[in-house]
Formats: C-alpha cells, sequence, structure tokens
C-alpha cells in the first residue's frame, strides 16, 4: 500500500515493459525505495541508520562469504587458517579485518537505529509490528556475532563460549543436558565450533529476510518521522527517490569513512589481544570479557549477586534476555498517544537517563568487578528494568504532551521561521 | 495559520528530478559526479575480492620441487609432485630413445621430437606432468607393472589416450603431448623443478 | 494486563537487585577486598619509540633485521614462531638467496619422515617452512622449562595490551623486589624459580632474564648492542612477526581515507543539489 499520491511506476522502454509484464521486479524496487514510496519530508540523519544497517549486512555477507573459502572450521586448525588468512591469502588481511571490524560496524548502527525508534516512537501504533521485527533481527544479530566471535577460535573465543553456553546451565534440572546438546560435549570443541560456523553462515540469509518482513512491514503505514505526526496530505512527503537516497549518501559515505579509519589504522582497537592467543581449554585469561557491543548485557548478569528464592545466577541470565525480551512489549507499555519525545518533556528526560545507564552499563560490563563497580552496576541495572518496566507505563499516562504540530508541514515552515505562501515560493 | 497544511500549493511542489523540463543543470554535474565516484569504489573493492582466490603466498611458496633422480634405473620411473601435481620422471633405455626417434615428428598430432622434450646431454631423463591433456586424469606406466598402453609410453585409463615413449601423444582423444615443466639439473642427481 | 505484570516483572527485578545491593554493600563494609601486591607494583610498559607506532608507522628494516638475530641467539632455544615462515624474511630487506641460506644453518631442524624408513626424522629448513619450534610439544616444552610453557611468539605484539611496549619493558624490566613491597605484602615474596618484573601482569614471570648483558649479541650493521637496544629491537621483529602486512595497511588507509573524504564531500554536494528548494 502506498499513498494515493504516490508516483506510479510507468517503464518507457519496451524491454522494461515487457520485463514488468512477466516479472515486475524493478516496480517492487521502485515502490520500496525508489521514486514510489513517498517519505516525510523532515526526515533527519538518524533516519540514515536503517539504510546503513542493511549496507553492513550485505558488506559481512560479502566478507564472510570469502573468508569462508580460507577457513577451516575445525578445532585443530581453525586458529591457524585464520592466521593464513591474515598472513598468505592475498588481501586476506584486508578482508578478516573488514569483517570483524564490520560486525562491531553493524552493531553501532543498528544500536543507533534502536535508540532512535524508542526516541520517537516508532514502536507504536501503527508500527508496532515493524518494531517487533526488529527486535527478531537485533536477536538473529546478537546470536551471529556471538557465533561468529567463536570461529577464530582464541582465547575469549573459547571462553566466551563456555561462558555463554553456560547461561542455559542456570535453568534448573534440564539445564545441563541442554548446555551439552548445544556443544555437543562437555566443553566447548570441535562439535561446538563446527555447529557454530554452520549456523553463524546461515543466520546471516535469515536476518536478510526478516530484514524483507521488516521493511514491507514499515511500507504498510510509512516512514515515522521527528515530529511523530502522521502524514497528512502530499505536501507532507517526498519522493524516497531522489530525496533520500541522496541524503543516505552522506550517511553511507560518512558510514564507509569510519569503517576505513577502523580497518586501516585500529583494526584491533575493538578486540581483545587475548583472542590472538590460541584456545587452550586448560587457562582462563585473567579477565574475561565479550565484545564491546555485548557488555552493557554482561553488566546486567553480573549485577544480581544474591539468591532470592531463584539462584542468583538464574536471576542474572533471566535479566539479561528479560532486558532484551521486554522490548517485545514496549508497543503496549507505552500508552501514550503522542509518539516524539520532543513533545513528551517529562519522558525525555527519562529517554537520556536510559541512554547513560546503558552506556554506564556498557563500561561496569567492561569493569573489573570490585565493589564500587558492582554497586554501580547494580543501581544502573534496577534503572533499566524501572525504566521499562515502571517509570515508562506511569509516565506515558501521567504526563502532560506538549501541543503536536498539526502536520509535518506547519513544523518544517515553523522551523524555517516563516509560514507565509509567498516565502514558500520563494524559496523554490 | 490554521489551514498551514495548504500554504504549499501543488504547483509550488518541487518539480520531479527526473522530469525537470529545462537542459540539464550544471550543478547536475555532482550528482553523475558522486555516482561515479562511488563506482570507482566499488570497483577497487571488487579486486580484493576476486584476487583472494588466486594462490596464497603458501601455495605460491611450494612452486618448486627438487627431486633425487640417482637411484632410478634405465627402463624404470618414479613419480614426485610438482605443484601438487602428478610427476613423471623417466630414465629411457637406449631401445626406446630409439624407438622416440624413428617415429616421423611432421607425422605427429603434435610435432616435437625427444631431443625438443629432453635437455641436451640428457636425452634419456624424459619429465613430464602426469596429467593427461585430455582431461586431467593420471596416466598409466610410470609404475612398475603398469599397462605403457600401445605405444610403449604412457596409457590414459580414463578415455584410451596413449603416449609414445617421448611422452608425445599418439591415439586418443588427448590433443597435446604431455607437459614438460621448466626444469633444470642442479647436479648430476638432483633436478630442480620449477 | 500488560502494563500490570510488567510492574511485577519490573519490581521483582528491582527488589533482587536491592537485595543483591545490600549484600554487596555489607561485604564491602564487613570485609573490604583486601589490596594485592599485582594492583600496587604492575607497571604499564614504557614507550619503546617503535618506528611502527602510529598511523603514519613504517618499519625499519636494519632493526628487523637485528631483532631477527636477537630472536635467533636468544628466544629461539625456547621460544617458537610457528605462523612465520623463512620466505617471510624477505619483507624485511633479505634477498631469496639469503633466505635459503639462513633456513639452510638455521639450528633447530624441520620434523620429516626418513624417505627410505619411513621413521621420524629431522631435514634441513627451507625457504618455504615455517620456524621449526624447538619443542616437539607442549609436554616436552614444560618438562624443559620447570613447567612453564614458554609462549609462541608469532602473535605475542598482538596477543598483549600494548605489546611491541610490553616485550620491549618486560625483556628489561627484571629487578630486585623492591623492599617497600615485602614490607606491606610479606606473603607477595617472588617464589622459587620465579622472577621478579613490574611489567608482567602478576609481577613474577617464569622465564629468567634472556638479555644479561650489553652485547650479548653481536650486530652486523655495527649498532652498539645494548641491553635496551636488544630489547627494541627484538620488540620491533615480535611487531612485524604478528602484523606482517602493516605497511600494505597504512598505505592502504591513507588512499582509501583520502578517496572516502572526497566521496563525503560528494555526496553532500548531491545532497544539497537535490534538496534545494525544498524545506525540511
Amino acid at each position: 500500500m502506498s499513498f494515493p499520491w504516490a508516483n506510479h511506476y510507468e517503464p518507457k522502454q519496451p524491454l522494461m515493459r515487457w520485463l514488468d509484464e512477466k516479472l515486475p521486479l524493478p516496480r517492487l524496487v521502485y515502490n520500496a525505495v525508489g521514486a514510489g514510496y513517498p517519505v516525510p519530508r523532515n526526515l533527519n540523519y538518524f533516519w540514515n541508520f536503517g539504510v546503513l544497517a542493511g549496507l553492513a549486512l550485505v558488506v559481512q555477507i560479502v566478507t564472510g562469504i570469502v573468508l569462508a573459502m580460507h577457513y577451516g572450521a575445525n578445532s585443530l586448525v581453525a586458529f591457524a587458517s585464520v592466521e593464513s588468512i591474515m598472513r598468505d591469502v592475498n588481501a586476506g588481511w584486508f578482508l578478516r579485518y573488514a569483517h570483524a571490524n564490520g560486525a562491531s560496524m553493524f552493531l553501532a548502527v543498528v544500536y543507533i537505529h534502536i535508540a532512535r525508534g524508542l526516541y520517537y516512537g516508532s514502536y507504536k501504533a501503527p508500527r508496532e509490528m515493524v518494531w517487533l521485527l526488529g527486535v527478531v533481527i537485533f536477536l538473529l544479530m546478537m546470536a551471529t556475532a556471538f557465533m561468529g566471535y567463536v570461529l577464530p577460535w582464541g582465547q575469549m573465543s573459547f571462553w566466551g563460549a563456555q561462558v555463554i553456553t553456560g547461561f542455559f546451565s542456570a535453568i534448573p534440572l534440564v539445564g545441563e543436558p541442554i548446555r551439552v546438546l548445544l556443544l555437543g560435549g562437555y566443553a566447548p570443541d570441535n562439535a561446538a565450533l563446527n555447529r557454530f560456523f554452520s549456523l553463524h553462515y546461515l543466520l546471516p540469509f535469515v536476518i536478510a529476510g526478516v530484514i524483507v518482513l521488516h521493511i514491507w512491514a514499515l511500507h504498510i503505514p510509512g516512514s515515522n518521522n521527528p515530529t511523530g505526526v502522521d502524514v497528512k496530505g502530499e505536501q507532507d512527503t517526498v519522493p524516497f527517490h531522489p530525496y533520500y537516497t541522496a541524503k543516505d549518501g552522506v550517511g553511507v559515505a560518512v558510514f564507509f569513512l569510519i569503517f576505513a579509519a577502523l580497518v586501516f589504522f585500529s583494526p584491533n582497537l575493538l578486540g581483545h589481544p587475548d583472542n590472538y592467543i590460541e584456545a587452550n581449554p586448560l587457562s582462563t585469561p585473567a579477565h574475561i570479557v565479550p565484545e564491546w557491543y555485548f557488555l552493557p548485557f554482561y553488566a546486567i548478569l553480573k549485577s544480581f549477586t544474591a539468591d532470592f528464592i531463584l539462584t542468583g545466577k538464574l536471576w542474572g541470565v533471566l535479566a539479561m534476555f528479560g532486558s532484551i525480551l521486554l522490548l517485545f512489549f514496549l508497543p503496549w507499555l507505552d500508552s501514550s498517544p503522542v509518539r516524539s519525545a520532543n513533545y513528551r518533556p517529562t519522558y525525555r528526560w527519562f529517554l537520556i537517563v536510559l541512554a547513560l545507564d546503558v552506556l554506564v552499563l556498557g563500561y561496569i560490563g567492561g569493569a573489573e568487578a570490585t565493589a564500587r563497580n558492582v554497586i554501580i552496576g547494580q543501581l544502573a541495572t534496577a534503572y533499566y528494568f524501572a525504566h521499562f518496566l515502571i517509570i515508562l507505563p506511569i509516565v506515558s499516562r501521567s504526563e502532560r504532551p506538549r501541543p503536536l504540530p498539526n502536520s509535518i508541514t506547519e513544523a518544517v515552515l515553523a522551523k524555517h521561521g516563516g509560514t507565509s505562501p509567498a516565502q514558500t515560493a520563494l524559496a523554490h | 495559520m490554521a489551514t498551514v497544511d495548504n500554504t504549499i500549493t501543488p504547483g509550488d511542489y518541487p518539480a520531479r528530478h527526473d522530469e525537470d523540463g529545462h537542459d540539464p543543470r550544471r550543478r547536475d554535474f555532482i550528482n553523475i559526479a558522486a555516482v561515479a565516484w562511488a563506482g570507482v569504489g566499488a570497483g577497487v573493492v571488487v579486486l580484493p575480492l576476486i584476487n583472494q582466490m588466486n594462490p596464497s603466498a603458501d601455495v605460491l611458496a611450494l612452486s618448486t620441487t627438487e627431486v633425487d633422480i640417482s637411484k632410478i634405473e634405465p627402463g624404470q620411473a618414479i613419480k614426485s609432485t610438482f605443484r601438487k601435481q602428478p610427476l613423471f620422471v623417466r630414465n629411457l633405455t637406449p631401445k626406446e630413445i630409439a624407438e622416440a626417434d624413428a617415429v616421423a615428428v611432421s607425422s605427429l598430432r603434435d610435432p616435437q621430437s625427444l631431443d625438443d622434450r629432453t635437455k641436451a646431454g640428457k636425452k634419456n631423463w624424459l619429465i613430464t606432468l602426469g596429467v593427461c591433456t585430455h582431461l586431467g586424469c593420471v596416466p598409466l606406466g610410470a609404475g612398475e607393472g603398469e599397462n605403457k598402453g600401445p605405444f610403449g609410453g604412457y596409457f590414459c585409463p580414463c578415455h584410451g589416450s596413449a603416449y609414445d615413449t617421448a611422452g608425445r601423444i599418439r591415439s586418443g582423444p588427448a590433443p597435446t603431448n604431455l607437459v614438460v615443466p621448466d626444469y633444470a639439473f642442479t647436479s648430476d642427481t638432483v633436478v630442480t623443478i620449477g | 494486563m500488560v502494563r500490570t505484570i510488567a510492574l511485577l516483572v519490573g519490581a521483582a527485578f528491582v527488589f533482587v537487585l536491592g537485595i543483591s545491593l545490600f549484600g554487596t554493600i555489607s561485604t564491602a563494609i564487613s570485609d573490604p577486598a583486601p589490596e594485592t601486591a599485582e594492583h600496587e607494583f604492575h607497571l604499564h610498559p614504557k614507550d619503546a619509540e617503535l618506528s611502527s607506532a602510529g598511523m603514519f608507522g613504517k618499519f625499519d628494516r636494519q632493526q628487523l633485521q637485528r631483532g631477527l638475530k636477537v630472536y635467533q641467539e636468544v628466544c629461539a632455544a625456547c621460544h617458537s614462531l610457528r605462523y612465520v615462515s623463512f620466505r617471510d624474511l624477505e619483507q624485511i630487506g633479505y634477498s631469496e638467496g639469503q633466505v635459503k641460506a639462513l633456513a639452510q644453518a638455521w639450528p633447530i631442524e624441520q620434523p620429516g619422515v626418513n624417505p627410505d624408513t619411513g621413521e621420524a626424522a629431522t631435514r634441513k629448513n627451507v625457504a618455504s617452512d615455517r620456524f621449526p619450534s624447538p619443542y616437539a610439544n607442549e609436554v616436552a616444552a614444560r618438562a624443559a622449562n620447570n613447567n612453564a610453557l614458554p609462549p609462541d611468539l608469532s602473535l605475542i605484539a598482538k596477543a598483549r595490551h600494548d605489546g611491541p611496549n610490553y616485550v620491549a619493558s618486560l625483556l628489561t624490566g627484571y629487578q630486585n623486589q623492591p623492599a617497600e613491597l615485602l614490607r606491606k605484602f610479606p606473603d607477595a615474596k617472588t617464589p622459587q624459580g620465579l622472577y621478579y618484573n613490574p611489567y608482567f601482569p602478576n609481577l613474577n614471570i617464569a622465564m629468567p632474564p634472556p638479555i644479561t648483558s650489553d652485547g650479548q649479541v653481536t650486530y652486523e650493521d655495527g649498532t652498539k648492542s645494548t641491553r635496551d637496544q636488544m630489547a627494541k629491537d627484538v620488540a620491533a621483529f615480535l611487531t612485524w612477526t604478528a602484523e606482517p602486512n602493516l605497511e600494505t595497511r597504512h598505505g592502504a588507509g591513507f588512499a582509501s581515507v583520502i578517496f572516502l573524504i572526497i566521496f563525503v564531500f560528494l555526496t553532500i554536494g548531491t545532497y544539497r543539489n537535490v534538496w534545494r528548494g525544498v524545506k525540511h
């Protein structure tokens, strides 16, 4: 579906007309990300991050397929095969560093994409399904990233696999059998490495499939915008192409610039030195930490140190999974009719605190477990859950939103300080 | 003020990009430049993605092989490997040399004399790849007791190509003689291939 | 309904966190974590001022060759270099012939098979071989080293925080245990068979001081082989073994970054061009 004023695909060349009759693929693209998709005219640069996430996935799939041509998924040779990629394969070092840092870029972009959705209320009706599919993508990404990190079979790979599969052993009774089933053994070894490789290769394509659904679901109501106000008419929108292809182009260029700076000048900045030591099941590194993008969740896991009915370990695991799963209920926890936090003065402050809170959790996740850090982590974790499960439902009922603009166009014109038709005409 | 929605009349709406009736404006040059620049970048990135499939440094490093030929008696052959391909080193008997020389070169499918295919003064050392030039099977004839085929050289069991004592194709589907790799005698008993 | 359940779940998590917090605080007060010698006396590596550091970093070929000599004469008896091949040495300025000769003369031979009997044997190294390990396996390595395993050095500069500087500092960091440490932590006396080194994470390292005197290695290029110099040279060499493509990477990086900066400006230009006259 689309707005009634959307441009219609009218192939002019006979070949394109023929193709459109037999397989209307160009029409699909035209309506999805071409001139046939009307988009609010007031999107800011935060709306670049969806396209960037898709781009990052493509980068990962391309570099990953190529790396798989040289990688040996066997615990005897995995580490050596990665070193062979780094030393002997033509441009192998570039491909591997691009893939490793590409994962970080992908997660970073997706975190900003999620933050944008939270701030501008993109999870609210009528876009709940877009949000739910997005959370599914996020979960799949986390699984893929984790399994990919195991593949180089360094010390952090091994102990990451050990710790993360250890989560399952917190479940009473069935936990340990599940852990053994997942690993195909009692500790991570060849069986685990092989299945992780298989799934690491598969899941990105599943992600791509869910992305198609995500975009499909998005195109039914159309894109949200910084005011959160619905599109009222043609003057509120511009066609995706060329307006947003041009705007996304800027984002793409900056994305690649940052990506290149990482790959070429600091390829190991976000990695951990211990992963350049081959896996050794008999020796745990002094300070094991996950990759940076899991640190906030790791801090949540570490914060539950007391037993209460359930063991502290189980509380930690439940909280860690719960911290993501609660996002599935977000559209119904927030009952405010106003989408954009720009018009929700109280909630906006809580959101800013949440952003800082997640950064603090990230710091604590990677820091040593001193008493001071544990206390900070526990307070930050408490805020995280209180924010989504207690504060948000209450604030969304009690707060009085600021007056909304009547339309996107009115908001745009107000921003430019002029509302007279004459001025609009001059601007053209 | 109440009807701000309508302050932009449809006619005021910017013309669609591709329907800009006028001449291509000078400033559109930058759009073309940006797209072209992206194209160049994509092209450059494709190079390492393709080049990674070429042999890696460790494979290239194995491109020479030394073979000790001191223990090969006349009439015997050994199989060695060169770049992971089978290599036949054969010490021809005077009779085999005479048989090879007796053939009129012009009558051959791939005209070459035994002298062309061996080193001067080392005419008894026939060094060829053990890869049939038809579709790549390993011909028989180098191992003790193997079928040497109707011409006393090598015989490929896959599709019946028969090679003579100089490794030249004499019958069957193979188009050319067995390949003679680059090699040199580093001493009387050692040959360096590649 | 969803909101009621959420409130309950949220309250449960916050409540358990409250209990946890109470536990953490009361433990911190009643039983504070003791100071440790590692915490107080561990030192961060000094800057070895290697030419490969930084964005413009390049290797100093002469230094790498000196470092190879230090590795060969000081480290190779215990530490393997198993991901590096002799042929790789052509990248640090040796000719093909020199590499062949070096491989041929390398004191440790390559494990192989006797072609006549099929028994385990050794043969001379060739250029395509990787550096042979001094010990047949981990058990042999531990048996010869008082149960400590000398780590492989190929990646050591990437496998330690601030690796290149760490290697240089560690090699010259051996010293007697400070009296102050013993006074404060009488139990932290370096055990028999270990050596005090403030750059090592737990302060006591199993490796005996490898570089003991100036002039231990004789350099062919006339550089004075002081202890500092030898430590820096071998650190430079191990930086190269860990990241042999560093120079190519930096070169490609500059080209890419310049290309992309231009691309950023072009896309901004396009963006302005397309959006001119459209308020947004």
